[in-house]
Parts: structure tokens; sequence; C-alpha cells
């Protein structure tokens, strides 16, 4: 069928098609495009939460019979109950969801009244009788699934027996229960301070036996204690007065009092004081509207308790702590607000009305998604809390921060560890450091190499030679990190350990060895000279360079004995003092400036060969020599080229994964030393992502990671690619 | 323009301190540059294909006699690498040494037999050696487990009756007999592989499906239909046939055993079942050196790998390596194709499309790890996730799309690698000159009749060229694929006989992720050493023949299209 003869709805089917196709076209580029977006705005929406402030939300308040203003209150892990201690010793269990009673015991025989209770670790709650006795209680919870519902039994356990256990006459003042409920302390209304450890009980003492009873040590008669806490597995006792001293005892062995002195400058004192989980913190605040975390350092009798961070309360005086159970976060109660910390990253993530009566007591939930408070009149006021990443702010993400455990401030990147109570540690700037410093060595290697290779290519090297080196730097951009890392790692760096005086001879040799061939060569009659084709000088150097490159290894051995005592690799660890890893920045420098190399070549050669070649002519006609001609005009004008090339390469020394996860030891330190590895942002993500859990503050930390890679490569490489659009405009005007 | 500027140079013969500031030193330098570089691809290549081939030659066995404190004792093995140390770094390590100087040489030699010596290779300083002995009788026998055997052979058991012993001067019978039963051995082993793999894998498979359509009409409220009982019961017999089948071959291939001496003088009886080849290394010919390399190298190209991949072949890696790469063509080529025409073709000239192709641009230097976290996140975590939960309900809470597989690995890579092809593809359509647009159109042909008839047949090697580059880049990309795919061991291949054939759920194998894993995650590094040269030879070897393939398309694309660059 001829066009000339199709019926009358063909042309209507073309522009059909026509559109059709002009469709489907513009569809593919909009999703290329949105794929492109949708990269970019992944990774800050996954990243987003991280700084995301907290959120209170009042819940509807529950009104529970007879229960007055309580000795102690706790939520359930699901949000699902509440227990509450009254001061007359009922313990009782309601449903958050309507109020309801669930259970009720007594933990106090009638007339007994409860004066003290603390609660640390495992959930135990250590109970003071005013006769002086002492009985440790814990609410436990027992779950079970009935038709997808989870349904919650509550149960009250006696970790030291079910009878109180007596110790003085006196009341009982101030209590401290140590971590896994192990150790007790105990200040009587005399002032006598005391330690008990748990009678050996049977998991369910019999009713009617009396329970064995332990033997108190006694550490005599101490200033009356505003409040007690066993520190750090129960290795330090620290005693605080209301007027704002403190008292620091050691109980590593026998116990002993380490250290004495004032919490606070001035005469400020003390308000209000907790320990974060873990145990390990002290967070206290005064009258002035201070508030300091304090760390013990130092062990056994040299232990210090050292003030390593304040908050920033905005001067209200805080009145009332309450630690969150998982996480070393806090809530602070003063002047009618909330305020909500997190000790390590120290910003206040939420600030928020909340007035509390002296007699009001406030509890967080295990998963702080909960805060109840009962007041007086027995109304229990709740609300839904919200604060996924406490932990992480701008400033612990880069600056140096006052760890547990640690005598001074540092950066630290430790996402994980063996111990339950350990804090992940996100410091961003050790990784950064790392990525720099890997980036820089390898820049360091390739640079000379890549742009001295570049400039002979194109403005020395024969034609019909450059021809064939062009491709071959393209395939070996090519080669595959992973077998470039694998070399480094497995082949380069035991042999570099072994070589050290025989790599740095190379070092040295190579260039001088270069110019005294050189300078020979140039000596020779010009009748010799002549055989070697113009721009061929690469291939006459290749025999010269494996010639100086076996000299090197032979060399080795005797520089070694000359200069650096037989051994240069005690010597770098005996004369410099720097530490020495077989996997290093020196291999990293050579296996990535080797990755690099090719990168950095072939942008910059085509730069340089671009220039207008009237320039070079010119130049060369008014009597320059070559390299006069190249450093005065070529140069000068193929920089900014040049400059986008480096630009370009150091991207992917940045971004380069496998190398660096091969041929270091991943370890994130501060460290420019050669000789010591690193830890990249690139190697980090691909070593911790497949572990971390999903959408918790370390795999947010690693988008993070992954965020700051994409934007510095992504603003790099468009920098360089507008020098180069400017560069192409200029030969443009020149030609 | 190098030709008529340093001529005039040439013959001119100045002092030293003139030659110097000429700056002829630095034109010197910047060539040595050039050179360096090329040794060092030149050398990097070498040591590759060095320790990656010479892992397949039958080395000479050798008998070290040894005298350690006076005691006199025999190694057996090859000997692998010979080095230079430090008597100071060997007395630091508690090595005694009778030498003098500061320096000795020491032998590493793989000596196998791991099932009787704690570690299968041992360094011997050479002050230490008394004798060295190429016994003829040797051998070298490799095995499913515990790595290489070396000893004399000594017999041959059925069922602990001994049936011939080289005791009885009848050495070469032995010999023949012992590589005979080892032939027949292969044979069974194969059936074992077969029926394990296809009729044991099959039952299993549907046994699977069968799980998942019940727990999908338990889920639903539906009663089970009485069919499916009867599938399961049909299948359990299957099943109950083909062990039995196994089990009268397993018994089998346990009839024999072979007695062996170890250099250490212990006598030995081992299963044969477990032997996969026996060669006598130092009573062989060149021409069966060969054959015997041969073998070796295939068995490598197509052969699973045995004993925590230290061993055996890395078929199953070239397989995923490939598919992998494949699926990322089939879905990079249209999507970067379509990118580059709306960029070149529809989109005006402004300053949006200049933007968008900047970014396209850039997106070649983004680190890659980057795209493997995306690639975790939103592929696996976000879209996985939410198909599990739409379409495989039934499954949960074991994951089907929602962990990484092949499908994943193919999208992300695809997305590493658009930029290629869209800058390739967009490069052709500029070589394309606009008369000749102009001409179609001018000739009444619409737009798109243009583009599919005149324009995309013209720029297909610029296309071919950029896809050729995207699979290079992808076959070689680790980083990424460790996020979102690939395993160090994938019990099947994600291509086989049961329905739907290709599974793009399952994790897969990459050589370059063999080279990472068997490198530097295997418990024997020493012995996976060769095999990780051989691998990354192979990966090289790949590599460079596709991207010969891109510069030879580019190549014949230029002088195909010469003649239209030519002023109209």
């Amino acid at each position: 069928m001829s066009r000339a003869s199709s019926p009358e709805w063909w042309p209507r089917w073309r522009r059909f098609k026509d559109r059709c196709a002009t469709l489907v076209i513009s569809t593919g580029g909009g999703v290329v495009l949105f794929t492109i977006l949708m990269l970019f705005v992944f990774l800050i929406y996954e990243i987003m939460p991280l700084l995301r402030p907290a959120t209170m939300a009042p819940q509807p308040p529950l009104a529970l019979e007879d229960v007055g203003a309580p000795a102690w209150l706790e939520a359930e892990e699901y949000g699902m109950l509440t227990f509450i201690l009254a001061h007359d010793g009922t313990a009782r269990f309601n449903r958050i969801a309507d109020g309801s009673e669930v259970k009720r015991i007594r933990v106090a025989d009638a007339g007994q009244q409860l004066v003290a209770a603390s609660r640390r670790g495992d959930g135990a709650l250590a109970l003071g009788y005013e006769d002086g006795s002492v009985r440790v209680i814990r609410g436990s919870y027992s779950y079970t699934i009935r038709d997808g519902q989870r349904q919650v039994k509550p149960e009250l356990d006696y970790p030291w027996g079910t009878a109180p256990l007596r110790f003085g006459e006196s009341v009982v003042n101030r209590l401290a229960m140590g971590l896994g409920s192990e150790l007790m302390a105990v200040q009587f209304a005399s002032g006598e301070l005391a330690l008990w450890r748990p009678p050996v009980t049977t998991p369910v003492p019999e009713e009617g036996l009396p329970a064995p009873q332990p033997s108190p040590i006694s550490l005599g008669v101490q200033p009356g204690a505003a409040s007690l806490h066993l520190m750090d597995d129960n290795r330090w006792l620290v005693l605080l007065t209301a007027a704002g001293s403190y008292q620091l005892w050691s109980l590593m062995e026998a116990p002993v009092l380490a250290a004495e002195g004032q919490l606070f400058s001035n005469a400020e004192v003390l308000t209000a004081s907790t320990l974060l989980q873990g145990d390990l913190s002290l967070i206290a605040a005064s009258s002035a509207g201070g508030l300091y975390r304090y760390l013990v350092t130092g062990r056994g009798e040299s232990g210090r308790l050292s003030r390593v961070r304040s908050y920033d309360t905005a001067g209200v005086v805080i009145d009332r702590l309450l630690p969150e159970h998982r996480r070393r976060g806090f809530l602070a109660f003063g002047e009618g607000e909330l305020q909500w910390f997190h000790a390590t990253a120290g910003e206040r993530s939420l600030r928020a009305p909340l007035a509390l009566d002296a007699s009001a007591t406030v509890a967080l939930s295990p998963r702080s998604d909960r805060l109840l408070l009962v007041d007086e009149q027995g109304q229990v006021r709740q609300w839904l809390l919200e604060n996924a990443h406490p932990e992480v702010s701008l400033t612990s993400l880069w600056r140096k921060v006052w760890y547990e455990s640690y005598d001074e401030p540092a950066w630290v990147y430790q996402s994980s560890a063996a111990s339950n109570n350990y804090e992940s540690k996100y410091s961003i700037t050790p990784l950064a450091f790392g990525t720099i410093k890997a980036a820089f060595y390898a820049m360091l290697f390739a640079m000379p190499v890549a742009i001295g290779g570049a400039i002979y290519a194109a403005f020395f090297m024969a034609p019909s030679l450059r021809r064939r080196i062009k491709p071959l730097v393209e395939l070996m951009e090519a080669m595959p990190t992973v077998i470039l890392g694998f070399l480094a790692g497995l082949w380069m760096a035991p042999l570099v350990e072994d070589n050290l005086s025989q790599l740095l001879t190379l070092i040295v040799l190579l260039p001088v060895g270069v110019v005294v061939f050189a300078l020979l060569w140039s000596r020779l009659p010009l009748r010799l000279r002549g055989l070697l084709p113009e721009g061929w000088h690469a291939i006459l150097l290749l025999p010269v360079i494996a010639g100086l490159a076996w000299l090197a290894l032979a060399l080795g051995a005797p520089v070694e004995q000359l200069f650096f005592g037989g051994d240069a690799r005690s010597w770098v660890s005996t004369e410099l003092g720097l530490a020495y890893d077989q996997r290093n920045a020196v291999i990293v420098g050579i296996a990535m400036g080797f990755a690099v190399i090719p990168t950095i070549f072939s942008i910059a050669e085509d730069a340089i060969y671009s220039v207008p070649r009237h320039l070079s002519q010119g130049s060369l006609a008014l009597g320059a020599t070559p390299w006069q001609t190249l450093t005065g005009v070529v140069l000068p004008t193929a920089s900014p080229g040049v400059f986008s090339a480096l630009m370009i390469g150091f991207g992917r020394a940045v971004g380069e994964t496998m190398i660096v996860l091969m041929a270091t030891g991943n370890t994130p330190i501060m460290d420019f030393n050669i000789f010591e590895g690193m830890r990249t942002l690139a190697a980090n993500i691909a070593v911790e992502v497949p572990e971390a859990e999903v959408d918790s503050t370390h795999y947010r930390i690693l988008f993070l990671a992954a965020f700051i890679l994409f934007v510095f490569t992504f603003g790099l490489n468009t920098v360089a690619e507008v020098v180069r659009q400017r560069l192409r405009a200029r030969y443009g005007a020149l030609g | 323009m190098s030709v008529e500027r340093k001529s005039l140079y040439l013959g001119r013969r100045g002092g030293i301190a003139h030659w110097f500031r000429s700056g002829e030193p630095m034109v010197w330098l910047n060539a040595g540059a050039v050179s360096f570089a090329l040794l060092s691809v030149f050398g990097l290549l070498w040591l590759l294909a060095w320790h990656g081939l010479g892992h397949f030659w039958p080395r000479e066995l050798l008998e070290f006699s040894v005298s350690r404190e006076g005691e006199l004792y025999t190694v057996l093995g090859e000997q692998v690498s010979r080095e230079r140390v430090s008597t100071d770094q060997l007395r630091a390590v508690g090595v005694r040494t009778s030498a003098s100087g500061k320096w000795e040489l020491r032998r590493l030699v793989k000596r196998g037999n791991r099932d009787f010596l704690d570690t299968d290779f041992a360094w011997l300083l050479d002050s230490s050696i008394v004798e060295i002995r190429r016994p003829r009788a040797v051998m070298r026998v490799e095995r499913l487990e515990w790595g290489n055997l070396y000893g004399r052979l000594l017999g041959i058991e059925d069922r602990g009756k001994p049936v011939a012993t080289t005791a009885a001067a009848d050495e070469a019978a032995t010999w023949a007999l012992f590589q005979a039963l080892v032939a027949e051995n292969e044979v069974m082993r194969a059936a074992i592989r077969d029926l394990e793999g296809e009729e044991v894998g099959r039952i299993n498979f549907d046994m699977e499906r069968l799980r998942l359509r019940e727990r999908r009409l338990a889920l639903a409220g539906e009663a089970l239909p009485a069919e499916l009982a009867e599938r399961r019961r049909a299948l359990e017999a299957d099943y109950e046939v083909a062990r039995q089948r196994l089990l009268t071959l397993y018994e089998q291939s346990e009839r024999y055993s072979y007695r062996v001496a170890l250099a250490d003088g212990r006598e030995v009886t081992l299963p044969l079942g477990q032997v996969v080849r026996a060669i006598l290394p130092n009573d062989m010919g060149v021409l069966s050196k060969l054959n015997y390399y041969r073998v070796r190298l295939w068995e490598f190209l197509s052969d699973d790998p045995r004993e925590a991949n230290t061993e055996g072949g890395v078929y199953p890696a070239i397989f995923g390596t490939v598919l992998m790469v494949l699926l990322m063509s089939i879905m990079v080529t249209p999507f970067g194709v379509l990118a580059a025409v709306f960029l070149h073709e529809v989109a005006g000239q402004g300053r949006v499309t200049r933007v968008f192709r900047a970014a396209v641009n850039n997106l070649a230097g983004v680190p890659s790890i980057v795209y493997g976290i995306f690639g975790l996140g939103f592929f696996v975590y976000g879209v996985g996730g939410e198909l599990d939960r739409l379409f495989f309900p039934e499954a949960l809470p074991s994951p089907t799309y929602g962990t990484p597989g092949l499908m994943w690995a193919s999208l992300t890579l695809a997305l590493l690698t658009l930029p290629v092809v869209v800058v390739a593809t967009e490069e052709g359509l500029a070589r394309v000159p606009q008369s000749i647009r102009e001409g179609s159109l001018a000739l009444g042909a619409t737009r798109a009749e243009t583009l599919w008839r005149v324009v995309l047949p013209m720029a297909s090697p610029a296309m071919m060229t950029g896809v050729i580059l995207a699979v290079a880049r992808a076959a070689g990309e680790v980083a990424p694929l460790m996020l979102v795919g690939v395993v160090k061991l994938a019990p099947t291949l994600p291509l086989d006989g049961n329905f739907p054939y290709l599974h793009l759920e399952q994790k897969f194998m990459h050589l370059g992720f063999h080279i990472y894993d068997v490198g530097f995650q295997s418990p024997n590094i020493e012995a996976a050493r060769p095999l990780v040269y051989a691998t990354a030879l192979l990966l090289v070897v790949i590599i460079a023949l596709l991207n010969l393939a891109a510069v030879a398309l580019r190549n014949r694309l230029r002088e195909h299209y010469a003649a239209l660059d030519a002023p109209v």
C-alpha cells in the first residue's frame, strides 16, 4: 500500500504515534529525573528524624480511688499498666486504658510507713521502713498473646526474700540500690551509713521461714544525705548532701573514702540529682539554675568526681530529675516547666510547661514513650512522648564529647560493643578525618604521576604513541577496585612492611635516576640520540625505570643498615615513635592513587591537549624552549582543566570503598600518621549497614554519612564541571 | 606539535647548568611518570597472571629432612615461596635459629594433610634443612574435605579388606586401580549431585510452595482443599524414593578406602569417596602435566566452590555476575536511552535541561556505596517490604522481596550506571548531523518517525558503547552489591528448572565479592590466595574484553560517521 493511497485515518494515526512517542520519551526522561531527585530526597528523608525535636501529647487523665500522693510510681513496658506504691505500703497495678485495678499487694505490715524508695538497674526497688528494716521488691510482668492482643499479668518479686531485713533500730533515711540489685547502701536517720549485700536465698523463699540476715558493712556516721548513688557496677558510692557537698567512696576492695568536696562553686545548694542509665553518670542540679554532669575518673583511692558538662536550662532552677530507662537522657522539672536533655548530645530536645507539686510523683515508661504523673488527689495524668534520636546532635556529631569511662573529651566513633550498658558513640569527625587522610595520601601519590604523565602525553608524546597510550589508560580506569584492594591488602601490605627502606630508596632513586639518565643521554653524540624518535622518551625510560626499581631493591638492605640501624620497621616505632600498622596509609595511598591516576590523567590530558596550538607555536617561534612554553603558556591556560581533573580525582578517592576496606585495618583513629590506618565514611557504611537495625540511630547515622559523601562528591563534580565548561568557552574564544 | 619543537634544540650542547635551565630534565621526569604508570599496569597484570595461572600447574613435590633442636623430621609438600627474613624478627617470635647472620632464608611449604597436622602450611628455615629429596612415588590427592593430602599410596581396601597393595611390588597396578576407582567415584558423585540438586531441590521447592499456599488459604480464612493434602503425600512419597536412591549411592561411594603413608611415617586409612583427583606430580611428563592443567582450569571455570570457597571453581560466581549484569542492562538501556533522547531531542535546551544534564553527568562521580545504601533503604526495605506485605503475606515474617536479592542488586547497579548510558547515547545523538534530521522532517516524516528510522539507528553504536561501558563498570562494582544482594555462598543458582525459572528474589554470588570474601574473610587465607589471584585475573579479563569491545565499537562508529561530520 503506497502512502499516497493510504486511507484517510493514516495521517491521524501518524500524529497519534508521534504524540505517543513524545509522551513515552518524556515519561522516560521524567522517570530518570525523578529517580535522581529520589536519591537525594530519600537520603534526606532518612536522616531528618535525627534532628527532629521531641514531642509531647497529653492524654486523658485517669482518676484512681484512694491513692494519695504515692511513694513510688512506674509504668510497665508497653504502657498497659501502672504500678503505684503508696506510703502506707500498698502496691497496686492499674490498667492505664481505663484505670481499673488489676492487682493489689501489701508490702508493709499494718501501721508501717514507707520512708524511702530507690530504684536502679534491673527494676528492683528498695523499700526502707520507719523501724529501720529494708526490703527489696520488683514489679515483674509476664505476657501472653491472645487473639493477636498482648495480655499482661503483673507480679511482685522479692529478690532479697519476702521478709524484711533488719539492721539498726533507727529510721531509714536514704537508700540506694546497686546494679543488678547486688548491693544496697542505706543511711539511717542517725547518720550511720551502711552497705548491704543480698542474702543467699532460694529463688522462692518458703513462707514463714526467717530470711537469712545479710551482714552489713558500716561506713560510720556521715553527714545526712540528700541522696545516695551506687555507680559503675557498684564500684563507687556517692553521698550528696543538700548543701551541695559530696563524698565519693571507693568500694572496689574495702570501702574507702576516696574524695570529698563541693559539687558547685559559690554557695549553691543541691536541688536534685540522679544517675543516668548505665550508672556511670551523675546529674546534679543547683539552686542557681545550674545543671551538670559528673563522671568518676581515676581508680580506687585516686577516684575523683569530675564535672564534665553543663546543660543550659535557660536559668530555670531544676528541682526534680527523672532518668530514662534505656538511654542517657533525662527529664528535668522546675519552675513549672519540663525540659528534656540528652547527657551525651547535650542538647535540650523539649521544653514544655508542666507544673509539678512537691508531693506529686512522676514516672517514665521504660521505652520513654509515656510520662505519668500522680498528683495529691490521686489523679493520674499522662502524656505520650516521642524522641527517637536524642543521642545525636550537630555538636555531638562533630565536636569532642566527654564520654563515660573516658578521661577527657574525645572524638570517638564506636557504634556497638558487647556490653548492654554500652553507650554508642557517633562522632562523624574521625570518619571524615579518615576519609580526607586516605584521599590526601592517594592524591600525594597520584598527583605527580598523573599530572606529569598528562603533561608529557599531551605536549611531548609522539602522536602515534599517544593514540595507543590513551585507550590503555582508559582500560586501567576500568580496573575493578576490589582487585586493587585485594592486591594492596594481601600482597603489598606485607611486602611494604618487610621492604620499607627499599620503598624509600625507590622514591628517592626514581626521579634522581631518571634525571641522571637524561643527563647522560644528552651527553651522547647526536647521531646516537637521533635514533630515538621524537616523543618516545617514555618507551626509552621503561627499561631504565625497571632497572632503577631493581637497583632500589638491591640497595635497600645497605640503606637500611646505614640509616635505619638494620631494621626500618622497628626504626619507625623506636626512633620516630610512630605506631606501625601493616595495612596503613602508605598502602591505601598507593592503591587508591593507582585507582585515581587514570581519571586525573585523562581529564588533565584533554585539557592540556586542547590548548589552541597557535599559542604554543607562537611561544616556540619566539625562542622559548618547549618546557618554557609549557610552563609559561600552555599550563597557565590549561590550569583550570588540570585543577578540575584533580578535583574529580579527589572526589573519586573520597568515595572509594573497597580499597580502603581491604587495605586498612578500618580503625576510626584521628592520627595523620602515614604508618597507621583509618576508617573512611564509605568503608564504614559498607562494614556496618548490614548489621544496623532499620530506622535506629545507627542506621540513620550511616545514611548521614552517605549523604555527606553524596553532597561532597556531587558538589565537587559540579564545580569541576563548571570550571571545564568555562575553559571550553575560553578555548573557543582563543581558537 | 611535538615534531617541530625539538629539532632546534637537539643539536645544542650547552653546559649542565644550561641543560637544567632549559627544562629538559622536567620533560624526562614527565616521561618517567608515563613509563612508571605503564610499568605498574603491566606489572599488576603480570602479577595476577603469574599467581593466578600458576596455581593450576602441578608443582613438584619435595621431601625435606629438617632438623629442629637436634631432632630430625620429614616434611613433604609443595614449595610455595621463599623469602628473606631478619633473624631478630625470628627470635622475637621465639624461633630458635642457628644462623649467625642478620638475615635468613625461609621457605613456605604447603604440606597439606590438615586432618593430621594442625596447619597445612609450614615455614622451613633453610639453615635447618638437612636434605631435599624428590621422591617419585609420592602423590597429591585433592579431597572434598580437609584440603590436599600428600603421601605414598600403600593399598586399597574394599570394606576393610585389602584388594591391592603396593607392597606386593605391584605399584603400577595399584595406582591404576586407584585412578579407576576415583573415576568411578566421580561418576557416582555426579549422580548424587544431580539427584540432590534437581530431584530433591524440586521436591523441596514444591513443598515450600505448598506450605505457602496452605498458609495463604489459612490467612484468607478458607478451608484447605483435600487435593493439597494429597499433593503433599505424593511429594513425601517422591522424597522417600529419592532418599532411598541417595542412600544406595552413598553406600556405594563409601565402599572403598585407601591406605596412605604420610611423611612423618604414620599410616592412615581414608575413604576413597572423598577423593576428587590424585596425581603423582614427580612422575608426570609435560604432556600429562598440561592435561592436568587443562582439567583444573576447566574445573575452576565450571565447578562449584569447595571447602569454604578455597578450592574448586567459581562457576556460580561467574553465573551470578553475568546474570546480574544482564538484568541490569535490560533495566538501564531503555531508561538511559529515553533520558538521552529526551535531553537531546525532545526537551527545549533551556536552563532546566542544562541543570538536568549536569545532574545526570555528576551522578557518575557519586560514590558507589551511596547507591548501595540507597538501594538497601529504598529498594530493599522500602519497595521490597511493601511488595511483601501486598503480595507475599503468607511467607511473612520471613521476607521474600524485602531482603537483598538479585532484582535489587540489578536495579541498584542500573541506577549506578545510568549516567554512563545517558552520556554515551547523548554523545551519539550529538554526532548525528542536524541536516539529516531536517532532511527527514522536510520529507514529511513526523518527529517520532525521524527519531525511530533515522536518528536512533545512526546513534545505535553509541548506545551499544554506553551499554558495554555500563556493563564493564557494573561487573567490577562490589561495594553496593555487598549491601543489596551478594552472598559468599548461594546454595542454588538464581536460574533453574523450577517455576518461575528466574528467581529474582534470590541472593547470588559475584566474582568481585568472591575476591573480597575469599581473600579477606576466609579462615585459611594462605590456601585460598592462589584462587583469589585466579578469580581476579578472570574478572580483569572479562572487564578488559568488554572495554575493548566498547573501544572497538566506538572506533567503528567514528569511521562510519566520519563522512557525516564533513561540512555540508
